[in-house]
Protein backbone atom coordinates (compact mmCIF):
# COMPACT_ATOMS: atom_id res chain seq x y z
CA UNK A 1 0.00 0.00 0.00
CA UNK A 2 1.07 3.16 -0.93
CA UNK A 3 1.56 6.66 1.47
CA UNK A 4 -1.27 8.00 2.79
CA UNK A 5 -0.38 11.50 1.58
CA UNK A 6 2.33 12.83 -0.53
CA UNK A 7 3.76 15.84 -1.84
CA UNK A 8 6.44 16.12 -4.07
CA UNK A 9 8.54 19.40 -4.23
CA UNK A 10 5.49 21.56 -3.54
CA UNK A 11 5.20 24.82 -4.16
CA UNK A 12 3.03 28.34 -4.07
CA UNK A 13 4.32 31.33 -4.47
CA UNK A 14 1.35 34.65 -4.59
CA UNK A 15 2.59 37.97 -6.22
CA UNK A 16 1.81 41.18 -3.35
CA UNK A 17 1.38 44.34 -3.94
CA UNK A 18 -0.82 46.45 -6.21
CA UNK A 19 0.90 47.94 -9.30
CA UNK A 20 4.54 46.21 -9.04
CA UNK A 21 3.45 42.56 -7.64
CA UNK A 22 6.34 41.00 -6.94
CA UNK A 23 6.85 37.22 -5.93
CA UNK A 24 6.43 35.85 -2.40
CA UNK A 25 6.94 32.02 -2.01
CA UNK A 26 4.71 30.64 0.94
CA UNK A 27 5.72 27.12 -0.01
CA UNK A 28 8.63 25.78 -1.29
CA UNK A 29 9.53 22.66 -2.48
CA UNK A 30 7.83 20.77 0.04
CA UNK A 31 8.58 17.01 -0.36
CA UNK A 32 6.75 14.57 2.63
CA UNK A 33 5.34 11.15 2.59
CA UNK A 34 3.09 10.00 5.52
CA UNK A 35 2.00 6.34 5.61
CA UNK A 36 -1.35 5.27 6.27
CA UNK A 37 -2.02 4.75 10.60
CA UNK A 38 0.30 7.73 10.93
CA UNK A 39 -0.60 10.56 13.50
CA UNK A 40 1.78 13.26 11.98
CA UNK A 41 2.57 16.56 13.60
CA UNK A 42 3.46 18.86 10.85
CA UNK A 43 5.14 21.39 12.91
CA UNK A 44 6.21 25.06 12.62
CA UNK A 45 6.10 28.79 13.52
CA UNK A 46 3.08 31.30 12.93
CA UNK A 47 3.69 31.84 9.64
CA UNK A 48 5.76 28.85 8.23
CA UNK A 49 3.65 27.47 5.16
CA UNK A 50 1.58 25.18 7.63
CA UNK A 51 -1.77 26.10 6.47
CA UNK A 52 -0.79 27.10 3.21
CA UNK A 53 -0.08 23.53 2.84
CA UNK A 54 -3.32 22.23 4.34
CA UNK A 55 -5.06 24.34 1.93
CA UNK A 56 -2.91 23.09 -0.84
CA UNK A 57 -3.82 19.38 -0.06
CA UNK A 58 -7.27 20.37 0.44
CA UNK A 59 -7.13 22.05 -2.93
CA UNK A 60 -8.22 25.34 -1.56
CA UNK A 61 -5.26 26.95 -3.33
CA UNK A 62 -3.65 25.59 -6.57
CA UNK A 63 0.12 24.68 -6.30
CA UNK A 64 2.69 26.66 -8.56
CA UNK A 65 4.54 23.73 -9.11
CA UNK A 66 4.57 20.23 -7.50
CA UNK A 67 2.11 18.37 -6.58
CA UNK A 68 0.57 16.25 -3.96
CA UNK A 69 -1.62 13.02 -3.51
CA UNK A 70 -4.08 11.52 -0.71
CA UNK A 71 -4.72 7.84 -1.18
CA UNK A 72 -3.03 7.48 -4.16
CA UNK A 73 -5.31 9.83 -6.05
CA UNK A 74 -4.11 13.41 -6.68
CA UNK A 75 -5.20 16.16 -4.72
CA UNK A 76 -8.96 17.90 -5.83
CA UNK A 77 -10.12 13.87 -6.75
CA UNK A 78 -13.96 14.64 -5.35
CA UNK A 79 -14.62 11.23 -5.13
CA UNK A 80 -11.49 10.67 -2.30
CA UNK A 81 -12.90 13.12 -0.50
CA UNK A 82 -15.39 10.79 0.29
CA UNK A 83 -12.75 9.24 2.78
CA UNK A 84 -10.88 13.03 4.01
CA UNK A 85 -12.11 15.18 6.75
CA UNK A 86 -10.85 18.74 7.33
CA UNK A 87 -10.92 20.96 10.25
CA UNK A 88 -10.07 24.42 9.17
CA UNK A 89 -7.94 26.89 11.01
CA UNK A 90 -9.96 29.27 13.22
CA UNK A 91 -12.82 27.50 11.40
CA UNK A 92 -16.61 29.45 11.11
CA UNK A 93 -19.66 27.93 9.58
CA UNK A 94 -23.36 29.45 9.09
CA UNK A 95 -24.47 31.57 11.99
CA UNK A 96 -28.06 30.63 11.27
CA UNK A 97 -27.46 26.89 11.35
CA UNK A 98 -27.45 24.72 14.76
CA UNK A 99 -24.51 22.38 15.40
CA UNK A 100 -26.89 19.31 14.72
CA UNK A 101 -28.42 21.24 11.46
CA UNK A 102 -24.19 21.96 10.37
CA UNK A 103 -23.89 18.16 10.61
CA UNK A 104 -26.55 16.81 9.31
CA UNK A 105 -25.98 18.94 6.28
CA UNK A 106 -22.42 17.97 5.97
CA UNK A 107 -23.28 14.42 6.80
CA UNK A 108 -25.72 14.36 3.54
CA UNK A 109 -23.18 16.04 1.23
CA UNK A 110 -21.28 12.48 1.98
CA UNK A 111 -24.54 10.84 1.15
CA UNK A 112 -24.97 8.94 4.83
CA UNK A 113 -28.63 7.58 4.81
CA UNK A 114 -30.86 9.25 7.43
CA UNK A 115 -30.39 6.64 10.14
CA UNK A 116 -26.63 6.76 10.20
CA UNK A 117 -26.73 10.53 10.23
CA UNK A 118 -28.44 10.92 13.26
CA UNK A 119 -26.42 8.20 14.93
CA UNK A 120 -23.22 9.80 13.85
CA UNK A 121 -24.24 13.40 14.55
CA UNK A 122 -25.67 12.71 17.90
CA UNK A 123 -22.33 10.39 18.86
CA UNK A 124 -19.96 12.85 17.39
CA UNK A 125 -21.74 15.98 19.52
CA UNK A 126 -21.17 13.60 22.21
CA UNK A 127 -17.64 12.59 22.03
CA UNK A 128 -16.61 16.39 21.21
CA UNK A 129 -18.64 17.90 24.47
CA UNK A 130 -21.06 19.45 22.97
CA UNK A 131 -24.70 18.95 24.86
CA UNK A 132 -27.53 20.85 25.08
CA UNK A 133 -26.05 23.75 23.13
CA UNK A 134 -26.17 21.29 19.93
CA UNK A 135 -29.86 22.56 19.65
CA UNK A 136 -28.48 26.61 19.67
CA UNK A 137 -27.61 28.72 16.45
CA UNK A 138 -23.93 28.45 16.09
CA UNK A 139 -23.62 32.33 15.88
CA UNK A 140 -23.94 32.13 19.55
CA UNK A 141 -21.16 29.70 20.45
CA UNK A 142 -18.15 30.58 21.83
CA UNK A 143 -14.63 30.12 19.84
CA UNK A 144 -13.55 27.14 21.85
CA UNK A 145 -17.39 25.34 20.82
CA UNK A 146 -17.29 26.63 17.05
CA UNK A 147 -13.47 24.64 17.68
CA UNK A 148 -15.16 21.39 19.28
CA UNK A 149 -17.80 21.88 16.34
CA UNK A 150 -14.78 22.01 13.33
CA UNK A 151 -13.65 19.26 14.79
CA UNK A 152 -17.04 16.77 15.15
CA UNK A 153 -17.45 18.11 11.32
CA UNK A 154 -14.07 16.96 10.17
CA UNK A 155 -15.41 13.01 11.62
CA UNK A 156 -18.46 12.76 9.98
CA UNK A 157 -17.74 10.46 7.28
CA UNK A 158 -15.06 8.50 9.41
CA UNK A 159 -12.72 9.69 7.21
CA UNK A 160 -9.38 7.14 6.71
CA UNK A 161 -7.26 10.55 6.71
CA UNK A 162 -7.54 13.40 8.87
CA UNK A 163 -6.45 16.64 8.57
CA UNK A 164 -6.32 19.23 11.50
CA UNK A 165 -4.96 22.58 11.31
CA UNK A 166 -3.87 23.76 14.48
CA UNK A 167 -6.79 21.50 16.76
CA UNK A 168 -6.21 22.88 20.14
CA UNK A 169 -6.84 26.53 19.36
CA UNK A 170 -8.97 28.32 21.52
CA UNK A 171 -9.33 24.96 23.30
CA UNK A 172 -9.60 25.07 27.57
CA UNK A 173 -7.19 22.47 29.33
CA UNK A 174 -9.84 20.10 29.26
CA UNK A 175 -11.00 20.63 25.25
CA UNK A 176 -7.46 19.81 24.84
CA UNK A 177 -7.54 17.02 26.94
CA UNK A 178 -10.24 15.82 24.91
CA UNK A 179 -8.95 16.48 21.22
CA UNK A 180 -5.66 14.67 22.65
CA UNK A 181 -7.50 11.61 23.38
CA UNK A 182 -9.96 11.20 20.16
CA UNK A 183 -6.42 11.72 18.17
CA UNK A 184 -5.21 8.62 19.81
CA UNK A 185 -8.51 6.82 19.41
CA UNK A 186 -8.19 7.83 15.87
CA UNK A 187 -4.51 6.30 15.67
CA UNK A 188 -5.72 3.20 17.99
CA UNK A 189 -8.65 2.70 14.43
CA UNK A 190 -5.80 3.13 12.08
CA UNK A 191 -6.59 6.71 10.82
CA UNK A 192 -4.12 8.59 9.79
CA UNK A 193 -3.75 11.82 10.96
CA UNK A 194 -1.98 14.39 9.66
CA UNK A 195 -2.12 17.92 12.12
CA UNK A 196 -0.56 21.14 12.30
CA UNK A 197 0.40 22.98 15.07
CA UNK A 198 3.04 25.00 16.35
CA UNK A 199 2.41 23.66 20.27
CA UNK A 200 5.26 21.29 20.42
CA UNK A 201 4.02 19.41 23.62
CA UNK A 202 1.42 18.41 21.38
CA UNK A 203 3.18 16.86 19.18
CA UNK A 204 5.41 15.39 21.31
CA UNK A 205 2.20 13.35 22.95
CA UNK A 206 0.75 12.31 20.16
CA UNK A 207 3.09 12.45 16.94
CA UNK A 208 5.20 9.05 15.82
CA UNK A 209 6.52 11.16 13.06
CA UNK A 210 7.13 15.17 12.50
CA UNK A 211 7.82 17.78 10.34
CA UNK A 212 9.38 21.17 10.93
CA UNK A 213 8.79 24.08 8.82
CA UNK A 214 9.94 27.42 8.52
CA UNK A 215 9.82 30.07 5.65
CA UNK A 216 8.00 27.85 3.43
CA UNK A 217 10.53 25.36 3.84
CA UNK A 218 10.55 21.95 5.40
CA UNK A 219 13.74 22.64 7.92
CA UNK A 220 13.56 18.84 9.02
CA UNK A 221 11.28 15.38 9.25
CA UNK A 222 11.55 12.12 10.76
CA UNK A 223 10.43 9.94 14.03
CA UNK A 224 10.62 12.12 17.10
CA UNK A 225 13.28 9.50 18.08
CA UNK A 226 15.40 10.09 15.59
CA UNK A 227 15.05 13.58 15.70
CA UNK A 228 15.89 14.39 19.37
CA UNK A 229 18.65 13.07 21.40
CA UNK A 230 17.03 11.43 24.07
CA UNK A 231 20.25 10.44 26.43
CA UNK A 232 21.03 12.27 29.15
CA UNK A 233 23.09 15.69 28.60
CA UNK A 234 23.18 16.40 32.63
CA UNK A 235 21.17 17.12 35.57
CA UNK A 236 18.64 19.31 37.54
CA UNK A 237 19.16 19.20 41.40
CA UNK A 238 17.04 21.08 43.26
CA UNK A 239 17.86 21.29 47.34
CA UNK A 240 16.53 23.24 50.30
CA UNK A 241 18.21 24.59 53.15
CA UNK A 242 21.17 25.28 51.15
CA UNK A 243 24.21 27.19 52.95
CA UNK A 244 25.70 29.84 50.07
CA UNK A 245 29.33 29.30 50.87
CA UNK A 246 28.51 25.57 50.15
CA UNK A 247 27.77 26.31 46.73
CA UNK A 248 31.30 27.21 45.76
CA UNK A 249 32.56 23.87 46.98
CA UNK A 250 30.65 22.66 44.38
CA UNK A 251 33.77 24.19 41.12
CA UNK A 252 32.93 23.55 37.50
CA UNK A 253 30.61 20.52 38.19
CA UNK A 254 27.84 23.23 38.47
CA UNK A 255 27.36 24.88 35.15
CA UNK A 256 24.62 26.66 36.33
CA UNK A 257 23.03 27.47 40.19
CA UNK A 258 19.66 29.66 40.29
CA UNK A 259 18.08 30.65 43.94
CA UNK A 260 14.43 30.07 43.67
CA UNK A 261 13.95 31.36 47.28
CA UNK A 262 15.79 32.26 50.27
CA UNK A 263 17.90 29.10 50.84
CA UNK A 264 16.61 27.33 47.62
CA UNK A 265 18.41 26.42 44.49
CA UNK A 266 18.16 24.98 41.35
CA UNK A 267 21.50 23.56 40.17
CA UNK A 268 22.63 22.41 36.92
CA UNK A 269 25.24 19.58 36.73
CA UNK A 270 27.36 18.54 33.54
CA UNK A 271 27.17 15.00 32.86
CA UNK A 272 30.46 13.92 33.59
CA UNK A 273 29.69 14.71 37.42
CA UNK A 274 28.38 12.01 39.18
CA UNK A 275 25.34 13.40 41.30
CA UNK A 276 25.13 10.33 44.06
CA UNK A 277 28.71 12.23 45.18
CA UNK A 278 27.63 15.58 44.74
CA UNK A 279 24.18 14.89 46.81
CA UNK A 280 25.68 12.82 49.45
CA UNK A 281 28.37 16.32 50.15
CA UNK A 282 25.82 18.53 50.12
CA UNK A 283 23.43 16.92 52.52
CA UNK A 284 26.36 15.87 54.79
CA UNK A 285 26.16 20.20 55.19
CA UNK A 286 22.17 20.04 56.06
CA UNK A 287 20.89 20.78 53.17
CA UNK A 288 17.63 18.55 51.96
CA UNK A 289 16.97 17.15 48.35
CA UNK A 290 14.08 18.17 47.01
CA UNK A 291 14.20 16.67 43.17
CA UNK A 292 16.83 15.37 40.80
CA UNK A 293 15.95 15.37 37.46
CA UNK A 294 17.97 14.33 34.28
CA UNK A 295 18.35 16.74 31.38
CA UNK A 296 17.33 15.88 28.09
CA UNK A 297 17.12 17.65 24.65
CA UNK A 298 13.53 18.18 24.20
CA UNK A 299 11.55 18.84 21.01
CA UNK A 300 11.56 22.45 21.48
CA UNK A 301 15.29 22.74 21.62
CA UNK A 302 15.33 21.21 18.77
CA UNK A 303 12.86 22.81 16.87
CA UNK A 304 14.34 26.67 18.04
CA UNK A 305 16.93 25.18 16.78
CA UNK A 306 16.05 24.22 13.08
CA UNK A 307 14.03 27.27 12.42
CA UNK A 308 16.50 29.28 13.35
CA UNK A 309 18.93 27.43 10.85
CA UNK A 310 16.11 27.88 8.22
CA UNK A 311 15.79 31.79 8.76
CA UNK A 312 19.78 32.45 8.63
CA UNK A 313 19.31 30.32 4.80
CA UNK A 314 16.71 31.70 3.54
CA UNK A 315 17.51 34.19 0.66
CA UNK A 316 17.36 38.40 1.39
CA UNK A 317 14.93 38.77 -0.88
CA UNK A 318 11.95 36.20 0.32
CA UNK A 319 12.55 38.15 3.95
CA UNK A 320 12.03 41.26 2.23
CA UNK A 321 8.90 40.01 0.54
CA UNK A 322 7.65 38.44 3.61
CA UNK A 323 8.21 41.77 5.95
CA UNK A 324 5.91 43.86 3.51
CA UNK A 325 3.47 41.07 3.40
CA UNK B 1 -27.50 15.84 -7.93
CA UNK B 2 -27.57 15.15 -4.15
CA UNK B 3 -25.07 17.58 -3.53
CA UNK B 4 -26.46 20.69 -5.79
CA UNK B 5 -30.06 19.81 -3.96
CA UNK B 6 -28.19 19.88 -0.35
CA UNK B 7 -26.39 22.80 -0.69
CA UNK B 8 -29.77 24.98 -2.25
CA UNK B 9 -31.58 23.59 0.52
CA UNK B 10 -29.15 24.89 3.16
CA UNK B 11 -28.65 28.15 0.74
CA UNK B 12 -33.12 27.97 1.63
CA UNK B 13 -32.56 27.40 5.33
CA UNK B 14 -30.21 30.04 5.95
CA UNK B 15 -32.05 32.96 3.92
CA UNK B 16 -35.23 31.70 5.72
CA UNK B 17 -33.45 32.40 8.96
CA UNK B 18 -32.15 35.54 8.21
CA UNK B 19 -34.57 38.39 8.58
CA UNK B 20 -33.92 40.47 5.66
CA UNK B 21 -35.82 38.55 3.71
CA UNK B 22 -38.73 38.81 5.85
CA UNK B 23 -38.72 41.99 6.18
CA UNK B 24 -38.74 42.49 2.55
CA UNK B 25 -41.31 40.80 2.01
CA UNK B 26 -43.65 42.37 5.13
CA UNK B 27 -42.82 45.64 3.42
CA UNK B 28 -43.76 44.51 0.22
CA UNK B 29 -47.25 43.23 1.43
CA UNK B 30 -48.24 46.39 3.31
CA UNK B 31 -47.52 48.54 0.06
CA UNK B 32 -49.54 46.13 -2.33
CA UNK B 33 -52.26 46.13 1.02
CA UNK B 34 -52.16 50.07 0.94
CA UNK B 35 -52.79 50.38 -2.57
CA UNK B 36 -56.21 49.41 -2.21
CA UNK B 37 -56.47 53.00 -0.23
CA UNK B 38 -54.57 55.15 -2.88
CA UNK B 39 -56.78 53.45 -5.52
CA UNK B 40 -59.54 54.41 -3.78
CA UNK B 41 -58.66 57.99 -3.90
CA UNK B 42 -58.43 57.69 -7.63
CA UNK B 43 -61.69 57.55 -9.30
CA UNK B 44 -62.38 54.95 -12.09
CA UNK B 45 -58.57 53.76 -11.67
CA UNK B 46 -58.33 51.78 -8.47
CA UNK B 47 -57.91 48.23 -9.92
CA UNK B 48 -55.36 49.16 -12.29
CA UNK B 49 -53.49 50.98 -9.25
CA UNK B 50 -53.75 47.88 -7.59
CA UNK B 51 -52.07 46.02 -9.98
CA UNK B 52 -49.87 48.90 -11.26
CA UNK B 53 -48.48 49.00 -7.62
CA UNK B 54 -48.73 45.25 -6.99
CA UNK B 55 -46.61 43.91 -9.62
CA UNK B 56 -43.73 47.03 -9.16
CA UNK B 57 -43.40 46.14 -5.66
CA UNK B 58 -43.14 42.59 -6.38
CA UNK B 59 -40.39 43.15 -9.03
CA UNK B 60 -38.54 45.98 -6.87
CA UNK B 61 -38.73 44.00 -3.68
CA UNK B 62 -37.72 40.52 -5.18
CA UNK B 63 -34.52 42.99 -6.73
CA UNK B 64 -33.27 43.65 -3.25
CA UNK B 65 -33.83 39.99 -2.02
CA UNK B 66 -31.63 39.12 -5.09
CA UNK B 67 -28.95 41.74 -5.10
CA UNK B 68 -28.63 41.62 -0.86
CA UNK B 69 -28.67 37.60 -0.73
CA UNK B 70 -27.00 36.71 -3.90
CA UNK B 71 -24.18 38.96 -3.50
CA UNK B 72 -23.46 37.05 -0.08
CA UNK B 73 -23.76 33.57 -1.53
CA UNK B 74 -20.04 33.15 -2.43
CA UNK B 75 -18.17 36.12 -0.96
CA UNK B 76 -19.81 35.60 2.39
CA UNK B 77 -18.96 31.79 2.74
CA UNK B 78 -15.03 33.60 1.34
CA UNK B 79 -14.88 36.37 3.45
CA UNK B 80 -15.72 34.39 6.80
CA UNK B 81 -13.76 31.52 5.17
CA UNK B 82 -16.93 28.69 6.02
CA UNK B 83 -15.79 27.53 2.48
CA UNK B 84 -13.39 25.80 3.50
CA UNK B 85 -14.96 23.27 5.31
CA UNK B 86 -17.30 23.05 2.61
CA UNK B 87 -15.09 22.36 -0.05
CA UNK B 88 -13.39 19.87 1.52
CA UNK B 89 -16.88 17.71 1.33
CA UNK B 90 -16.96 15.87 -1.70
CA UNK B 91 -19.07 18.44 -3.79
CA UNK B 92 -16.98 20.05 -6.85
CA UNK B 93 -16.87 23.66 -7.10
CA UNK B 94 -19.44 24.32 -10.25
CA UNK B 95 -22.00 21.78 -8.06
CA UNK B 96 -21.38 24.31 -5.06
CA UNK B 97 -21.76 27.37 -7.57
CA UNK B 98 -25.18 25.45 -9.05
CA UNK B 99 -26.64 24.55 -5.59
CA UNK B 100 -26.03 28.41 -3.96
CA UNK B 101 -27.93 29.50 -7.06
CA UNK B 102 -30.52 27.07 -7.00
CA UNK B 103 -31.47 28.00 -3.24
CA UNK B 104 -31.31 31.65 -4.16
CA UNK B 105 -33.88 31.07 -6.52
CA UNK B 106 -36.07 28.58 -4.19
CA UNK B 107 -35.99 31.91 -1.89
CA UNK B 108 -37.14 34.28 -4.54
CA UNK B 109 -39.82 31.99 -5.59
CA UNK B 110 -40.99 31.30 -2.31
CA UNK B 111 -41.18 35.14 -1.44
CA UNK B 112 -42.30 36.09 -4.74
CA UNK B 113 -45.31 33.50 -3.96
CA UNK B 114 -45.77 35.12 -1.07
CA UNK B 115 -46.39 38.95 -2.27
CA UNK B 116 -48.22 37.63 -5.42
CA UNK B 117 -50.28 35.43 -2.99
CA UNK B 118 -50.90 39.34 -1.44
CA UNK B 119 -51.72 41.23 -4.24
CA UNK B 120 -54.41 38.68 -5.18
CA UNK B 121 -56.22 39.07 -2.28
CA UNK B 122 -56.51 42.76 -2.43
CA UNK B 123 -57.83 42.24 -6.10
CA UNK B 124 -60.20 39.57 -5.04
CA UNK B 125 -61.23 41.84 -2.31
CA UNK B 126 -61.74 44.35 -4.56
CA UNK B 127 -63.95 42.41 -7.08
CA UNK B 128 -66.21 40.82 -4.45
CA UNK B 129 -67.19 44.33 -3.09
CA UNK B 130 -67.39 46.58 -5.91
CA UNK B 131 -70.53 46.44 -7.96
CA UNK B 132 -71.17 44.34 -11.28
CA UNK B 133 -71.88 47.51 -12.99
CA UNK B 134 -68.53 49.21 -11.90
CA UNK B 135 -66.76 45.88 -12.61
CA UNK B 136 -67.81 46.30 -16.09
CA UNK B 137 -65.77 49.38 -16.72
CA UNK B 138 -62.50 47.44 -16.09
CA UNK B 139 -59.68 46.74 -18.71
CA UNK B 140 -59.67 43.57 -17.65
CA UNK B 141 -61.04 41.15 -14.52
CA UNK B 142 -59.92 42.16 -11.22
CA UNK B 143 -58.55 38.82 -10.37
CA UNK B 144 -57.04 38.64 -13.90
CA UNK B 145 -54.70 35.26 -14.21
CA UNK B 146 -52.85 37.72 -17.24
CA UNK B 147 -51.12 38.67 -14.36
CA UNK B 148 -49.47 35.34 -13.89
CA UNK B 149 -47.40 36.27 -17.46
CA UNK B 150 -45.97 39.33 -15.94
CA UNK B 151 -44.66 38.21 -13.15
CA UNK B 152 -43.32 34.61 -15.05
CA UNK B 153 -41.71 37.31 -16.66
CA UNK B 154 -40.42 39.38 -13.03
CA UNK B 155 -39.46 36.01 -11.89
CA UNK B 156 -37.06 35.59 -14.72
CA UNK B 157 -35.67 38.75 -15.01
CA UNK B 158 -34.93 38.32 -11.12
CA UNK B 159 -33.27 34.89 -11.75
CA UNK B 160 -31.38 36.70 -13.95
CA UNK B 161 -30.59 39.74 -11.80
CA UNK B 162 -29.39 36.61 -9.40
CA UNK B 163 -26.88 34.81 -11.70
CA UNK B 164 -25.62 38.34 -12.18
CA UNK B 165 -25.11 38.88 -8.43
CA UNK B 166 -23.39 35.45 -8.30
CA UNK B 167 -21.25 35.93 -11.21
CA UNK B 168 -19.39 39.48 -10.10
CA UNK B 169 -19.58 38.20 -6.37
CA UNK B 170 -16.78 35.08 -7.79
CA UNK B 171 -14.52 37.36 -8.17
CA UNK B 172 -15.42 40.79 -6.44
CA UNK B 173 -16.60 42.43 -2.71
CA UNK B 174 -19.94 41.89 -1.53
CA UNK B 175 -20.16 45.74 -1.53
CA UNK B 176 -18.63 46.26 -5.14
CA UNK B 177 -21.02 42.95 -6.04
CA UNK B 178 -23.64 45.45 -5.21
CA UNK B 179 -22.98 48.49 -7.17
CA UNK B 180 -22.26 46.12 -10.70
CA UNK B 181 -25.34 44.39 -10.25
CA UNK B 182 -27.68 46.88 -9.26
CA UNK B 183 -25.71 49.17 -12.22
CA UNK B 184 -26.57 46.20 -14.81
CA UNK B 185 -30.08 46.57 -13.66
CA UNK B 186 -29.85 49.73 -14.36
CA UNK B 187 -28.23 49.64 -17.64
CA UNK B 188 -29.87 46.82 -18.45
CA UNK B 189 -33.63 48.16 -18.30
CA UNK B 190 -32.68 51.15 -20.73
CA UNK B 191 -30.61 49.07 -23.23
CA UNK B 192 -33.29 48.64 -25.50
CA UNK B 193 -31.93 52.03 -26.09
CA UNK B 194 -28.66 51.63 -27.22
CA UNK B 195 -30.47 49.33 -30.45
CA UNK B 196 -31.19 52.27 -32.15
CA UNK B 197 -28.49 54.40 -31.29
CA UNK B 198 -27.88 55.56 -34.68
CA UNK B 199 -31.31 57.54 -34.87
CA UNK B 200 -29.96 59.42 -31.83
CA UNK B 201 -26.23 60.30 -32.98
CA UNK B 202 -24.45 61.13 -36.67
CA UNK B 203 -21.37 58.73 -35.81
CA UNK B 204 -21.68 55.02 -37.09
CA UNK B 205 -18.43 54.09 -34.79
CA UNK B 206 -20.63 55.14 -31.60
CA UNK B 207 -23.56 53.47 -33.19
CA UNK B 208 -21.39 50.28 -33.87
CA UNK B 209 -20.71 50.03 -30.04
CA UNK B 210 -23.67 50.95 -29.06
CA UNK B 211 -24.92 48.30 -30.83
CA UNK B 212 -22.49 45.76 -29.28
CA UNK B 213 -23.38 46.96 -26.13
CA UNK B 214 -27.05 45.95 -26.32
CA UNK B 215 -26.20 42.62 -27.64
CA UNK B 216 -23.46 42.12 -24.58
CA UNK B 217 -25.66 43.48 -21.80
CA UNK B 218 -29.29 42.12 -20.72
CA UNK B 219 -32.17 43.73 -22.34
CA UNK B 220 -34.35 43.91 -19.33
CA UNK B 221 -36.64 45.93 -20.76
CA UNK B 222 -38.13 42.82 -22.39
CA UNK B 223 -38.94 41.50 -18.93
CA UNK B 224 -41.42 44.03 -18.57
CA UNK B 225 -44.69 43.69 -19.43
CA UNK B 226 -46.72 45.09 -16.63
CA UNK B 227 -48.15 48.04 -19.03
CA UNK B 228 -50.13 45.70 -21.01
CA UNK B 229 -51.58 43.17 -18.63
CA UNK B 230 -52.68 46.37 -16.52
CA UNK B 231 -54.71 47.25 -19.33
CA UNK B 232 -55.79 43.97 -20.62
CA UNK B 233 -53.54 44.07 -23.83
CA UNK B 234 -52.45 40.94 -25.54
CA UNK B 235 -48.91 39.10 -24.57
CA UNK B 236 -48.26 36.70 -27.20
CA UNK B 237 -47.29 33.41 -25.85
CA UNK B 238 -44.40 33.49 -28.45
CA UNK B 239 -43.22 36.77 -26.92
CA UNK B 240 -43.24 35.10 -23.32
CA UNK B 241 -41.39 31.74 -24.53
CA UNK B 242 -38.62 33.45 -26.12
CA UNK B 243 -38.64 36.03 -23.85
CA UNK B 244 -37.83 33.59 -20.89
CA UNK B 245 -35.72 31.49 -23.43
CA UNK B 246 -33.10 34.85 -23.27
CA UNK B 247 -33.70 35.06 -19.73
CA UNK B 248 -32.31 31.55 -19.24
CA UNK B 249 -30.28 31.60 -21.97
CA UNK B 250 -27.98 34.76 -20.29
CA UNK B 251 -28.42 32.74 -16.94
CA UNK B 252 -26.82 29.82 -18.21
CA UNK B 253 -24.19 32.14 -19.81
CA UNK B 254 -23.59 33.48 -16.46
CA UNK B 255 -23.56 30.78 -14.25
CA UNK B 256 -21.03 28.80 -16.61
CA UNK B 257 -18.86 32.09 -16.51
CA UNK B 258 -19.43 32.15 -12.63
CA UNK B 259 -18.19 28.88 -12.37
CA UNK B 260 -15.01 28.96 -14.85
CA UNK B 261 -13.87 31.74 -12.68
CA UNK B 262 -14.65 30.52 -9.09
CA UNK B 263 -13.03 26.82 -10.65
CA UNK B 264 -9.67 28.28 -10.69
CA UNK B 265 -9.85 30.63 -7.88
CA UNK B 266 -7.75 30.24 -4.55
CA UNK B 267 -8.86 31.28 -1.29
CA UNK B 268 -6.09 32.54 0.46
Amino acid sequence: MGPAIRTEELTKDYAIGFWRKKPYRALDRLSISIEAGEVFGFLGPNGAGKTTTLKLLMQLIFPSSGKAEILGQPVGHVATRQRIGYLPENPYFYDYLTAEELLRYFAQLFGLPPAERKKRVDSLLDKVGIGAERKLQLRKFSKGMVQRVGIAQALINDPDVVFLDEPMSGLDPLGRRDVRSLILELRDRGKTVFFSSHILADAEALCSRVAVVAGGRLAASGRLNDMLAFEVRGWELVMTDLKPEVLTRLGPSAKRTTEISPGRYAIELSLDCPPERILSDLTATGAKVVSLNPIRDTLEDFFVRRVAEAGSARPASLEVSRARD
Amino acid sequence: MRAISCIAWSVFRESVRDRVPYNLVLFAVLLIASSFLIGQLTAGQDVKIIKDLGLAATAVFGLFIAIFIGIGLVSKEVERKSIYALLSKPISRPQLILGKYLGLVLTLAVNVAVMVAALYVVLAYMTFTESAQFRAGWDAPGIDPALLKSILLIFVELMLITALALFFSTFSTPLLSAALTFGFYIVGHFNNDLRNFEKVVDSPTVAWIARAFYHVLPDLSAFDVKTEVVHGLPVPAGYLVMTVAYGLLYITILLSASTLIFSRRDFK
